[in-house]
């Protein structure tokens, strides 16, 4: 059962990251949808509504997206529509439903580095950074790659720049978890292809990225990066599906994903 | 903890534990239309509006609903009441345990979106399941509320 | 000049309660639980198979506002079954309240009632159990003969031979042959077969089970409960507790939704003995997890079907052999296997040999029950997918295999005792479906580039009509002070509006509005007698008690009336709501006649009762056909249309007929496609939530189209049969049949996921 002592609404980021800190088992609300389904006790709760860190915005190049942001606002958000071909809105188009994306919060589905997450699979295809209030800014493959430690995430920051790109998907029912994601972007000749939901958390397959990254594409070729997407990257098994399987739909959804990009306006 | 809430119009003052969800708080308030049918937020039967958009009572913590605007299909029985009646014209209401989520839902849909496309309106009413009626005798009723093909 | 109250029967009429229930009226059984009840939680066993050595309760006891904790060591030991059926129920009484030997991960170890949720969770933490950790049994095609016995209690009892073999963890076996099988196969031109894996799809419904219960004025307990069978409720609380059946109330309010799980009496015990013991009202509300895990789900099966045909495409000879798994306990298992067979093979009488044998058997998984379908939904999966199998074979279309082979009416089968088929328009059904959903142009695929297919398959189906002599209803009908009525049924609403359609039809019989009409039911203390609602009984029995006893209240009416009139009853006729005569210059209101017989002089209250027990139990049918995309790359499959066309005989309701028929389709499109269950080695059930266990959501169900082709069923009220149950079994065999004739993959292991699509192709 989801238990806690205290709830706080802090007016500053010191003074959450202080309560943050003070015990092992403090801890920051999001929505609450996953956090109510553990069984751990909380002692203190710590909202971040007072801190007005629920927008979305463009500013010097970049768009900065707030932690409190809710899912549904980057599925409805215009610029985001317009930006990527859509691939942010895309991406959590099928978590749920409405409901459920107007109550959770871009800062816990970025933070807690869910294998299956959808939004972080298209982030990192795009030049992405975390900014935490303890660690700082940093791009967001290297939070991923950071062991976990107490902080808070504040917000995001998305270059705007003209990449391409596609987000795929195959779900065994629609508002099911992926059995696996795709990401795939191409800014001038630079491509990165993303998968998540190996069911492990997503990664970028630097290999299959390198080799079209160097230049004219034949069908040959985006075939043979899409195996080599799944060569390089290791998949698991869950009740969702199977390692071989999903290494199998990788080769599939990384060909199709390039193509896509290829046709990207 | 004490909360201030407009719940359906109504400025009240309520006690609530801080580990309490609004879906109980309502129904401890006698707001008994708000119904739970999961413990992992999947169901949409606990809809109701925060702020005037539809949301996940069983998931919001009622201590963080201070100072804001609830409403619950008590709070707005003609509007209600008018779906009703074309929903259970076209028979589509059957154990009727995921209506007044539903509705809650239609309704947000309805101020929200102007003159969905039928895609459009499966996509916004995906997360209210129902296991009784297959979807289309509901579809078939938001169709003809809203006057769209 | 329009009669007033003509022609309820065939309208869509809006069902009596529905306004009341789509706006989120309080009328459900935890709105209308009193406050002060205590909750009621249930510590379950973490392990598929241990005997209980001890437990310890010192420290839960301990916790305040804990009001009774209650273990083994305090209830009857007399053995029960939860199965909603007639006494002498064919279940074996298997079941104590709380037993010593723990079954399947989550069966029950101690009841704990407090004076809040908290507080029975902090308790629950605090007891200490100490187990004797046994090796389970968990694999249903292991258990026969298997070294690990479920339940060696000596005790274990049934009121019917239904094939138990305890020793050898047979719940029930069974087997009907007619003619010389093995001959007919010799002779046929084609033979096929194959073997088919239902699994234990779970009823989801979105009200869990639930039940409060409380002592009356006069002591009496009284059980309010989300339960399809008030009457069985009953009978079954007063043996597992022991106390005598007048003794206890049950009283359904609406229903969340059943779909056959609440035929089985999940909760209702746990509430009761805690009433009992304490005195006090006491509430127990299953959450996702238990109604997921520690319920009750469809019977997971393996079916091997042999089909033999002659070269024109006759079928002659059939074989099934039905492994079925009931779990820890035996609810429903010997008549679930029994249908499986029961409802699938007469839909094909030009067998010449037929046989089926099988068992059921326990493992150590959450036990089975009875679910929509009842057998007949594995069945149909098994059969109609070697029938279309059969039919490549041969190189015939499908559908005109089935039109060979189908039973027609007046026909007889070989294993139906002699009965004539009283009403089929099956193949009229088939024709329609094939015409809506276009086979002639669709089958069997077509490319449609970007490495997808399309494709369609097809599948038909039969059920019953209530349960041949023995599911009988009762319905008292009668005339109140005011001239208006009251209609007494025992028949439990879970949603699918028989409260209505029973309304409907008392109104078409006495020739008056429907609103004249005060319909109650779902009281054991004030209701007639019926069993509840399941076997797709209410509309075909219940509804055919209600023509009887209407029909004999009018003929009263009139007697009355032409009494009163100074007339023959010849020369009397009802009409608007008056007794007139023919010729029309008297007339006199059922208000006053009422008036005149009832109260002050005429010391005469009409009422009339009727009883029905049908000695037939005539099928219903349904010919589905879907339409499938698959993507060849990756094995998705998307349902792009489901066309079923539905013969239930008269129509009584069309709008509610087709509800059921939707849901029902989206219900067997779950089963179909999406929904997988998951239990871990240790035999703990992970697929408990709707996170994991995933039920169709609005993008998963296409489009379902509906239509009905009537029939009349000269033993049904005005010519019905039923149509709650026939409608889930086709999706499955037909789905399957669409994804093969896509991609050649024959899938039977249910669902049919990407991958398993996905890895048919790769060994293509
Ligand atoms: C049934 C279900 C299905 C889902 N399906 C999908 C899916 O298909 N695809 C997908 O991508 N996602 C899916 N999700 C995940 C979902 O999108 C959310 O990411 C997730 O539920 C958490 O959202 P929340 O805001 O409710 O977080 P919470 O439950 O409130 O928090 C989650 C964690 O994040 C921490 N946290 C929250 N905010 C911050 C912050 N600003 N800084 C640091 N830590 C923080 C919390 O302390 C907690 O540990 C699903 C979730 C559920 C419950
Ligand atoms: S109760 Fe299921 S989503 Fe809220
Ligand atoms: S009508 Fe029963 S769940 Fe929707």
């Amino acid at each position: 059962m989801f238990t806690l002592l205290d709830l706080v609404q802090p007016d500053n980021l010191a003074e959450a990251y202080q309560i943050l800190s003070d015990k092992r088992n403090n801890t920051i609300l999001g929505g609450c949808t996953f956090l109510k389904m553990g069984s751990k006790r909380i002692g203190t709760a710590i909202d971040l509504s007072n801190l007005k860190l629920s927008y979305i915005k463009e500013q010097a190049g970049f768009i900065e997206i707030g932690a409190m942001t809710s899912l549904r606002e980057i599925e409805t958000h215009k610029r985001l529509m317009e930006c990527f071909n859509g691939v942010l809105p895309k991406s959590v188009h099928n978590i749920i439903g409405v409901q459920f994306r107007n109550s959770v919060t871009v800062g816990a589905s970025v933070y807690s580095k869910y294998g299956f997450s959808d939004l972080i699979t298209t982030m990192l295809a795009l030049n992405t950074e975390v900014e935490l209030y303890k660690s700082g800014r940093m791009p967001l493959i290297d939070f991923l790659n950071k062991p976990k430690e107490k902080d808070i995430l504040v917000r995001l920051w998305i270059k705007v720049d003209n990449r391409k790109a596609a987000y795929l998907n195959l779900r065994n029912s629609a508002s099911d978890f992926s059995v696996l994601n795709v990401a795939v972007s191409k800014l001038e000749d630079q491509w990165t292809v993303v998968v998540g939901a190996r069911p492990r958390r997503a990664a970028i397959a630097t290999s299959a990225s390198a080799a079209l990254s160097k230049g004219e594409l034949s069908i040959e070729e985006i075939e043979d990066a899409a195996k080599r997407a799944a060569e390089e990257l290791s998949f698991g098994t869950n009740m969702r599906g199977t390692a071989n399987y999903r290494r199998a739909l990788c080769q599939v959804l990384v060909k199709r994903g390039i193509m896509e990009v290829l046709q990207c306006k | 903890m004490q909360i201030n809430v407009t719940i359906n119009d109504k400025l009240v003052t309520w006690d609530v534990k801080k580990d309490e969800f609004l879906v109980d708080t309502l129904r401890s308030h006698g707001l008994l239309s708000v119904k739970k049918a999961c413990d992992t937020s999947c169901c949409g039967l606990c809809t109701v509006w925060l702020e005037d958009k539809p949301v996940l009572s069983c998931s919001i913590l009622s201590l963080r609903i201070h100072g804001k605007k609830i409403t619950t299909i008590e709070g707005v029985p003609k509007e209600a009441e008018e779906f009703a009646r074309v929903l259970t014209a076209e028979g589509a209401e059957q154990c009727g345990f995921c209506s007044p989520g539903f509705i809650m839902n239609v309704l947000a849909m309805k101020n929200e979106l102007l003159n969905p496309s039928e895609e459009e309106i499966i996509h916004y009413l995906t997360g209210n399941l129902c296991r009784c009626t297959g979807y289309m005798g509901q579809l078939r009723a938001v169709k003809t509320y809203l006057g769209v093909l | 000049m329009k009669k007033i109250g003509m022609k309820s029967v065939g309208q869509s009429i809006r069902k009596i309660d529905g306004m009341a229930i789509a706006t989120g009226k309080p009328v459900y059984t935890e709105d209308i639980a009193m406050n002060n009840a205590l909750v009621v939680k249930i510590l379950r066993s973490p392990h598929a198979f241990a005997k209980i050595n001890s437990i310890d309760l010192s420290r839960a006891e301990k916790v305040e506002g804990v009001e009774c904790i209650l273990t083994y060591k305090d209830v009857p030991a007399e053995r029960f079954t939860l199965a909603g059926q007639s006494y002498p129920e064919p279940s074996p009484y298997d079941r104590l309240i709380l037993d010593k030997i723990v079954r399947y991960v989550g069966d029950e170890v101690a009841i704990i009632a407090a004076v809040d949720e908290r507080t029975a969770l902090l308790a629950m933490k605090k007891i200490k159990v100490d187990y004797e950790v046994w090796e389970p049994v968990l694999d249903f095609e292991k258990a026969l003969g298997n070294s690990t016995v479920v339940h060696p209690e000596e005790d274990l009892s049934c009121n019917f031979d239904i094939g138990l073999h305890k020793e050898k963890n047979i719940a029930s076996s069974f087997k009907e042959v007619v003619g010389d099988v093995e001959e007919e196969f010799r002779r046929c031109y084609e033979v096929v077969e194959d073997v088919y894996y239902p699994q234990a799809q779970a009823h989801a419904m979105m009200e869990t089970y639930r039940a409060y219960t409380y002592l009356d004025h006069t002591g009496r307990l009284v059980v309010v409960s989300s339960t399809q069978i008030p009457f069985h409720v009953r009978r079954q609380l007063a043996r597992a507790l022991q106390i005598p059946s007048s003794k206890v109330r049950v009283i359904k309010p609406r229903i969340g939704g059943g779909f056959g799980g609440k035929q089985t009496s999940a909760v209702e015990g746990f509430a009761a003995i805690v009433t009992l013991k304490t005195g006090k009202p006491a509430i127990i509300i299953y959450d996702r997890k238990e109604t997921f895990s520690c319920t009750t789900s469809r019977h997971a099966m393996r079916l091997k079907v042999k089909l033999g045909a002659d070269q024109d495409g006759i079928i002659r000879a059939i074989d099934m052999q039905v492994l079925s798994d009931t779990g820890a306990y035996g609810e429903h298992a010997a008549t679930v296997l029994g249908c499986v067979g029961h409802y699938t093979l007469p839909l094909y009488n030009k067998a010449r040999a037929v046989r089926i044998t099988g068992n059921a058997v326990y493992t150590n998984k959450m036990p089975a029950g009875a679910f929509r379908g009842y057998g007949a939904t594995q069945g149909t999966f098994a059969l109609e997918s070697t029938v279309n199998k059969l039919a490549e074979r041969l190189k015939m279309d499908p559908t005109e295999v089935r039109l060979k082979n189908i039973s027609k009416e007046g026909e007889t089968f070989l294993t139906g005792q002699g009965v004539l088929l009283g009403s089929s328009s099956l193949d009229r059904c088939i024709e329609k479906g094939k015409e809506l959903i276009g086979w002639k142009e669709k089958f069997p695929r077509r490319e449609i580039g970007q490495n997808k297919v399309r494709a369609v398959g097809m599948a038909i189906t039969m059920q019953g009509s209530g349960i041949a002599n023995i599911g009988t209803a009762s319905v008292e009908i009668r005339l109140n002070d005011d001239g208006n009525f009251t209609l007494l049924s025992g028949a439990t609403d879970m949603g699918h509006g028989c409260d209505t359609i029973l309304t409907q039809m008392a109104a078409e019989i006495l020739e008056i509005p429907m609103d004249n009409i005060i319909f109650v039911a779902g009281d054991t203390d004030t209701s007639p007698y019926d069993p509840g609602s399941y076997a797709s009984s209410t509309t075909y029995v219940a509804g055919t008690a209600t023509v009887k006893a209407a029909k004999d209240l009018k003929n009263k009416i009139l007697e009355q009336g032409a009494k009163l009139l100074g007339v023959s009853l010849h020369e009397a006729e009802l009409n608007g709501l008056a007794v007139r005569t023919i010729n029309g210059d008297q007339e006199i209101s059922l208000v006053k006649l009422a008036e005149l017989t009832i109260l002050g002089a005429g010391k005469l209250q009409l009422t009339s009762y009727a009883t029905h027990g049908s000695e037939v139990s005539p099928p219903p049918y349904v010919a589905g056909f879907a339409e499938v995309e698959v993507d060849q790359e990756t094995g998705k499959v998307e349902l792009i249309d489901y066309v079923a066309v539905v013969d239930c005989g008269t129509v009584i309701n069309p709008n509610l007929a087709r509800m059921q028929a939707e849901g029902g389709i989206a219900q067997g499109i779950g089963m179909a496609l999406y929904e997988e269950v998951h239990y871990n080695d240790l035999g703990k059930m992970e697929t408990n939530s709707f996170m994991q266990y995933k039920i169709p959501c609005r993008k998963d169900v296409g489009k379902v189209h509906i239509a009905f082709e009537e029939s009349f069923e000269p033993t049904g009220p005005f010519g019905a049969k039923s149509i709650g149950e026939v409608v889930a079994n086709t999706p499955s065999p037909a789905i399957a049949h669409a994804v093969y004739n896509a991609v050649g993959v024959r899938v039977k292991h249910l669902p049919i996921t990407p991958e398993k699509v996905f890895l048919g192709m790769q060994k293509l």
